[in-house]
């Protein structure tokens, strides 16, 4: 390309893959991700040196949390509907998709709390306690992030900001949805089902 | 309208419209001019350098001569841990942060970093956690575990002060920054490279800080955790690192050293490219070995996470696991012995001119293959059983921390201040600057190592006299106010300079990079055309020599002015073909608010006080909303555009 290409022929803004913002939100995730996987890492590195049986009370129980994971799963699938909507120019589709992955990660929210309820211990009972509830924690702190970017961009969409060639911040959170969707079947691999294989 | 001739006056005037930051307090805390951040992270962390300085002066006045008793034990253990969190997280780090930020745009022929509202915040949260470490002092309670806080005493039972709260909270708040300024670095590497800048045309100072930038991506998670666990356990009595509840106190030194060995890489790898980029135009020849020298930059980078366990070595972990550290850990001599031969045979074949910056340069390589032979005997694991804990690691930390990163750093302020002030320091204080600080500093530090060898150990505030240390400390202690001086020269010279030096003139080095073909100091728009890239020293090229080679020379003069904005051309990510005018956003308070919003939510924390962490939460959610909600011309403009799809 020409120099004089450059300033007559190129888009004016970057997206998509172009967009700097998107960037952002890539790294941003690589971050998170690494953040979880230290989490994990301390915890198989706990659970290694343990005397005695691990989990100490025994393997959590997947009553509640196998359906939550297929609800969270659902929800990346709701967000996917929602974003191809946008990249159509179908503004209702954006809307009731962002809406309903709202509500099923409020869900999870809610039947995570339930579970905690249950719980026979605390974060203060032993090292486990403390790492279960840290580690689901943060998740569960990722969740409420992921549903309150949610909220700002359904408060967009109802506001009709986005088109077709523009709606990189709906991208941009459904990116970050999927990760927290992604990472979470990382943790619950690892605290629900890995101790029942052992 | 964008055009391709030489930039009239006009046009200079349209972009400085479109690109200057208003003077006066709104300007100050709204600039998102990646040269402004840049200046203001020199400064800042050369106040933190100052400040963590004062502390070893008190240090070493109570280790001149036995038996003193200057400051007390707590004190001293106050003083030596934040010296120490001082130097790496607030001084050396951000030192070339500043560096990075205020050089790579210039660099790379681009008006700005990738993310400038990311880039504003990583500076204030920066200063943030900085002031927030240091109000420690005020109530008397700083951190006092040492810079790497072993459990368990930095438990609560054993530590009950707020002390290692700050520490925890601190390093958390500090990592938010750190984090975002690495993103923006990382981006700003793949996108904004001018037309024609392939990757490997860029100066090594960029694959040192991107290497730096992700490796910070990769651990720093790391120290975040620990350190959330940490906090969580003192404050909220969980178990993480408590044995007595099956808690693992080597978990906090895995986590710790994960980030930690790899943090001497961040701390190092900029300031070695600083060194590549500086020596060539001092050699006046290009670097040896380009390529060797990037790659060998990555490798140590990689290896870098391969090796954290070597500070680990006298806790009793498998025999297995030391020999595969202890081996790892030789390796990485191999990509610095690139490095380093590169750099010696650049200045071996050039033709050297002994300015300052030149014998900064040069001395730096002298220290780095001192601490890396120190090094490397330590990754003896017998060796390192017998040093473990003793003068002689702190020798070796210095030489590697003070030489890889101070002389460069003052080196790269030699060389590149003249860009930022457009003044000249003075070349004979500087050769005063340089040998006060070569010679106060191997006075120093050298005999560190013997005091280590005669069974000294470090973090003791006294020692009784008869053991054979008075003299080497009494050396160390004048050797350390020696290179205190020397620092206290190059103040001195900067001073001087901004009022009596020598005017600059855009390139008075005759460089080799993009940064000399701008004034100096360069415009708010860095640039009037974007420049077209052709080889990786563009203001050395002779366009006569390529044309007869067939090759296209780089065009510095003409290109496009993008004038219609705040626009840059963003580019592939390997080749640099031009994809897309961005649009750049502009100042804003929202990061500064932000940052401040967090200190009020950290300082919650602390105390703890609910209703501040409450009133610093919704601060920052107000923050992100207002700074992610589109302006009015931003939305008229998708508007527009939709209209005419």
């Amino acid at each position: 390309m020409t120099t004089a290409a450059i300033a007559t022929e190129l888009p004016r803004d970057g997206r998509g893959r172009h967009a700097l913002g998107w960037w952002g939100m890539v790294f941003l995730v690589v971050n998170e991700a690494t953040f979880f996987a230290y989490l994990l890492f301390s915890y198989f590195y706990v659970a290694s040196a343990a005397r005695g049986t691990w989990p100490p009370s025994g393997s959590p129980e997947l009553k509640i949390a196998l359906p939550n994971t297929i609800i969270l799963l659902i929800s990346s699938g709701t967000m996917v509907w929602a974003e191809r909507g946008i990249t159509r120019g179908d503004q209702e589709r954006l809307r009731i998709g962002l809406l309903i992955t709202f509500l099923l990660g409020a869900l999870f929210i809610v039947l995570q709390g339930i579970e905690y309820g249950n719980k026979m211990f605390t974060p203060q009972s032993d090292v486990y306690g403390s790492l279960f509830f840290t580690i689901t924690g943060f998740h569960g702190a990722h969740v409420v992030a992921g549903l309150l970017m949610n909220l700002f961009v359904q408060v967009r969409a109802w506001a009709g900001h986005f088109t077709a060639r523009r709606h990189l911040a709906v991208s941009n959170v459904a990116l970050y949805w999927h990760f927290v969707d992604v990472v979470w079947l990382f943790v619950f691999a690892s605290l629900y089902i890995a101790p029942r294989l052992a | 309208m964008a055009t391709l001739a030489p930039p009239a006056p006009a046009v200079d005037d349209r972009l400085t419209r479109i690109w200057e930051t208003p003077r006066g307090i709104g300007g100050m805390l709204s600039t998102v001019d990646h040269k402004t951040i840049g200046k203001r992270y020199l400064v800042t962390s050369f106040v933190f350098l100052v400040l963590g300085g004062v502390e070893a002066a008190v240090m070493r006045a109570q280790l001149i001569h036995s038996n003193l008793r200057l400051v007390s034990p707590e004190v001293y253990n106050q003083l030596y841990s934040m010296h120490g969190v001082t130097m790496m997280f607030l001084y050396a780090s951000p030192v070339l942060s500043g560096f990075s930020n205020y050089l790579w745009p210039l660099l790379i022929g681009s008006r700005d970093m990738a993310v400038p509202r990311l880039n504003a915040l990583s500076y204030w949260i920066f200063l943030a956690s900085g002031i927030f470490l240091y109000s420690s002092f005020l109530v008397g309670q700083a951190p006092n575990d040492g810079w790497f806080a072993y459990a368990p005493f930095s438990l609560r039972p054993y530590d009950p002060g707020l002390n290692m709260d700050y520490y925890a909270l601190g390093l958390v708040f500090l990592a938010v920054s750190t984090t975002v300024g690495a993103i923006n670095f990382i981006v700003t590497f793949f996108k904004l490279r001018a037309p024609g800048m392939s990757v490997n045309r860029v100066p090594i100072i960029m694959w040192g800080t991107l290497t730096a930038s992700v490796a910070i991506i990769f651990s720093l998670s790391s120290l975040t955790v620990a350190c959330i666990y940490l906090f969580f356990e003192r404050r909220f009595g969980m178990h993480f690192y408590d044995p007595a509840a099956g808690g693992q106190p080597l978990l906090w030194q895995h986590l710790f050293w994960i980030l930690a060995h790899p943090w001497v890489y961040v701390v190092v790898l900029p300031a070695m490219g600083i060194v590549s980029d500086v020596i060539p135009t001092f050699a006046r020849r290009p670097l040896v070995g380009y390529t060797f020298v990037a790659l060998a930059t990555v490798a140590t980078g990689i290896l870098g996470f391969g090796v954290w366990v070597h500070h680990m070595f006298a806790t009793g972990l498998s025999e297995m696991s030391l020999s595969f550290f202890g081996a790892a850990s030789m390796v990485i001599a191999i990509p610095s012995a690139v490095a380093v031969f590169a750099w010696i045979a650049t200045i071996w074949t050039g033709r050297p001119v002994f300015t300052t910056a030149f014998l900064f340069m040069a001395g730096f390589i002298i220290l780095f293959v001192i601490g890396g032979v120190s090094g490397v005997v330590t990754a003896a694991v017998p060796f390192d059983w017998q040093v473990t804990d003793t003068y002689f690691v702190v020798g070796h930390i210095h030489y590697v921390l003070i030489g890889i990163n101070v002389f460069p750093v003052v080196g790269g302020l030699y060389y590149w201040l003249p860009k930022m002030t457009g003044r000249m320091l003075s070349e004979r204080l500087g050769k005063w600057n340089f040998w006060v600080m070569f010679v106060g500093f191997n006075l120093g530090f050298f005999p560190m190592h013997i005091s280590g060898l005669l069974g000294m150990p470090r973090r003791i505030y006294t020692y009784p006299s008869g053991l054979g240390w008075d003299t080497a400390n009494l050396i160390t202690s004048i050797g350390a106010y020696l290179f205190a001086v020397g620092v206290l020269l190059f103040v001195i010279n900067f001073f001087w300079s901004l009022r009596r030096g020598r005017v600059a003139g855009p390139d008075p080095w005759r460089g080799p990079s993009l940064e000399w073909s701008t004034s100096s100091p360069p415009p708010p728009y860095n640039f009037a055309v974007i420049p077209t890239v052709r080889s990786a020293y563009p203001m050395w090229e002779r366009p006569e020599q390529r044309e007869e080679a067939g090759k296209e020379p780089s065009q510095l003069d003409r290109g496009p002015v993008l004038d219609q904005g705040r626009e840059t051309v963003g580019t592939s990510s390997l080749d640099g073909e031009p994809l897309a005018v961005l649009q750049m956003p502009s100042d804003s308070y929202w990061p500064f608010l932000l940052a401040f919003s967090l200190l009020v939510l950290f300082f919650g924390l602390l105390a703890p006080v609910w209703a501040l962490v409450v009133i610093g939460g919704v601060g920052l959610l107000v923050c992100v909303i207002g700074w992610l909600w589109p302006t009015r011309e931003e939305r008229e403009l998708a508007m527009r555009e939709e209209a005419a799809a």
